[in-house]
């Protein structure tokens, strides 16, 4: 590559500008508040994790994620999602407090560059993930919380739909009988080829019957009125148990009063593995790709020797926030603009106004080039220039 | 409000006659307009009408909620859209051409192509070590002025590659035009999508469809 110019940032990467700072800051705040109010904890683990451990655990494609070595010559990984590292303290820093552990974090995660814009490398996630608790009222609580920290965000067209890994999986297994084959249509799920699904079902040998059940998988999309489809697909013990879930799910985000922002959709696959049961997604009216995702992941935790159901969502920041839209509405400070001979009582206005709660900005007038310009960015300047307030 | 990516050129004609099959009223002027962007109010729809090898782009940044895009233009461009239904419109193939069937000679054949990533994939799942070079059309003039050994591209009749004395060295997959959907509006606009679907495919299943639906 030739040398980058000077100005230039490594790809994928950004700069957070004053006003999308502050429209991050509030976001932030609004959605802590919230988790904070349903009682999760927030925490942070380091940006640099082993590649065995988290990176190998993590959802993440290895081709995505950034490597590099340390002075021993481990291979380390930019965390690329928080879900491992926090299943990673929850079995061993916190491994003396009894479950269920609600958690959370707000933390900058990091995926392997794309070329393309709209990718970023590295991004902002905030999410919980509630450990220890393999009930129905866990899956609904995070999916409820997700719709009430969106809300709250002030994302007020939004909607999330709701999958099942499980059932999924008991449908291919009942059909074709094994894990490898299963694989096989799990993946045209996974990378949204329905065309090539379709095919392939015609292609094996199986009654009209099951390859009608495995077609029809494709439609079950919409209402709780779905479920009473889905039970025909799976008429089994395994259905039937993975159905009185999902009506348990729909009852209790019912109470919880987000049913309406609620569909099912028995094709959504998020990951390739790492998911065990139910998987959500949320998308907002007015943008291309999903703000947020979730789901329950009853596996992971083994893999730091702490066994343990779990699930949980993450947000992305900069996604929510190009959802809510990038308003010009920065609160200018004020300014107070002095000349020397005034310079103590300039000092003194500014620090009696910012004990009121004011943004003031002290600034020397000799030190200005152009006045009006400079002025233009503050919503009131006193001027404080000349002997005893004559003024200009 | 519906965005749909419709692909200039070659398949344009046979996907409009499609959707008009399907039951969707457009305008007699539609087919030879120079806009790039067409509404037609009484359908809720919206056409945008771009490159072939970007309809793909635009549905996945979610500009547009759904597109026809060639299969061929799916498996180079490997976006993050849902690929719903086969249109089977715009037949042709992936295949691969020289100038004779004969083995290849050299260390790292060169092979010209419109589609690196399709040729890349092709040719490392035989275990053939080769260059590849990409070009932007008329490819069947790299093996005939010797920039390359072997050409990978779309062959509808072969036509052109007999005319120019090359033939077909192998196969690579058929290809037809999809339907695609951007992930978001797959949910979010489900219920005018699965109507679309459904008149879509019940026109390519050779079924009649009620014009007044």
């Amino acid at each position: 590559m030739t040398r980058p110019f000077v100005f230039e940032k490594p790809l994928g990467m950004r700069d957070t500008l004053p006003v999308l700072y502050d429209l991050k800051t509030s976001i932030r705040e609004k959605i802590q508040r919230v988790t904070e109010g349903w009682g999760y904890r927030f925490m942070n683990t380091p940006t640099l994790e082993y590649y065995e451990t988290v990176g190998e655990a993590s959802a993440i494609l290895d081709q995505q994620l950034f490597k590099l070595l340390d002075q021993r010559g481990n291979t380390l990984v930019l965390r690329p999602d928080m879900t491992a590292p926090i299943a990673r303290v929850a079995a061993s820093s916190l491994k003396n407090e009894p479950f269920p552990l609600r958690l959370a974090y707000d933390s900058n995660v990091f995926r392997a560059q794309e070329d393309e814009g709209g990718k970023p490398a590295e991004f902002e996630q905030i999410g919980v993930e509630l450990i220890g608790d393999r009930t129905t009222s866990a899956d609904a609580e995070v999916i409820a919380l997700m719709a009430a920290v969106l809300e709250e965000a002030g994302l007020e067209d939004f909607q999330i739909a709701i999958g099942h890994v499980g059932f999924i999986q008991e449908l291919f297994l009942s059909i074709v009988g094994n894990e490898e084959r299963a694989a096989v249509l799990r993946r045209y799920l996974y990378e949204k080829n329905y065309v090539g699904y379709r095919q392939h079902v015609r292609e094996m040998p199986l009654s009209t019957i099951d390859q009608k059940r495995l077609m029809a998988l494709l439609t079950l999309r919409g209402d709780g009125s779905k479920l009473e489809e889905a039970i025909e697909l799976l008429p089994n013990k395994a259905g039937e148990r993975v159905l009185n879930e999902l009506r348990t799910l729909l009852h209790t985000l019912e109470a919880y009063g987000v049913a309406d922002q609620v569909k099912f959709d028995f094709t959504l696959v998020s990951h390739m593995s790492y998911y065990t049961g139910v998987v959500f997604e949320g998308y907002a009216n007015n943008l291309g790709v999903p703000l947020s995702n979730g789901g329950r992941y009853d596996e992971l935790l083994e893999r730091f020797d702490r066994p343990a159901q779990a699930t949980g969502f993450g947000i992305r920041l900069d996604h929510l926030a190009e959802a809510l839209g990038v308003t010009d509405n920065e609160r200018l400070p004020n300014a107070i603009i002095f000349s020397p001979e005034r310079r103590e009582e300039a000092i003194q206005q500014a620090s009696e106004r910012r004990a009121g709660g004011e943004k003031v900005v002290v600034q020397e007038l000799s030190g200005v080039t152009n006045l009006d310009a400079y002025s233009e960015r503050f919503e009131d300047v006193t001027y404080l220039i000349g002997k005893n307030g004559k003024g200009m | 409000m519906l965005t749909m990516a419709m692909p200039k050129g070659r398949i344009f004609e046979e996907a409009v006659e499609l959707l008009r099959n399907a039951g969707y009223q457009l305008p007699p002027e539609f087919d030879d307009s120079r806009k790039l962007i067409i509404d037609i109010e009484e359908e809720n729809l919206r056409f945008i009408l771009a490159k072939p090898m970007d309809v793909p782009t635009y549905v996945e940044h979610g500009v547009a909620d759904v597109g026809i895009a060639g299969k061929d233009v799916m498996l180079e461009e490997e976006r993050n859209v849902y690929e719903v239904l086969d249109l089977k419109i715009s037949g042709c193939y992936l295949a691969v051409a020289g100038l004779s069937d004969g083995p290849i000679k050299g260390v790292a054949p060169k092979i010209a192509t419109k589609y690196p990533n399709v040729a890349s994939n092709y040719f490392r799942q035989q275990g053939e070590q080769v260059e590849i070079i990409k070009l932007n059309g008329s490819i069947e003039l790299a093996p005939l002025i010797g920039l390359a050994d072997r050409i990978v591209d779309i062959v509808s009749t072969g036509r052109t590659l007999t005319e120019n004395g090359l033939m077909e060295t192998a196969f690579i997959e058929p290809i037809t035009s999809r339907f695609i959907v951007n992930p978001v509006s797959y949910r979010t606009k489900d219920a005018i999508i699965d109507d679309m679907v459904e008149r879509l495919s019940a026109v390519v299943e050779g079924e009649s469809v009620d014009e007044n639906r």
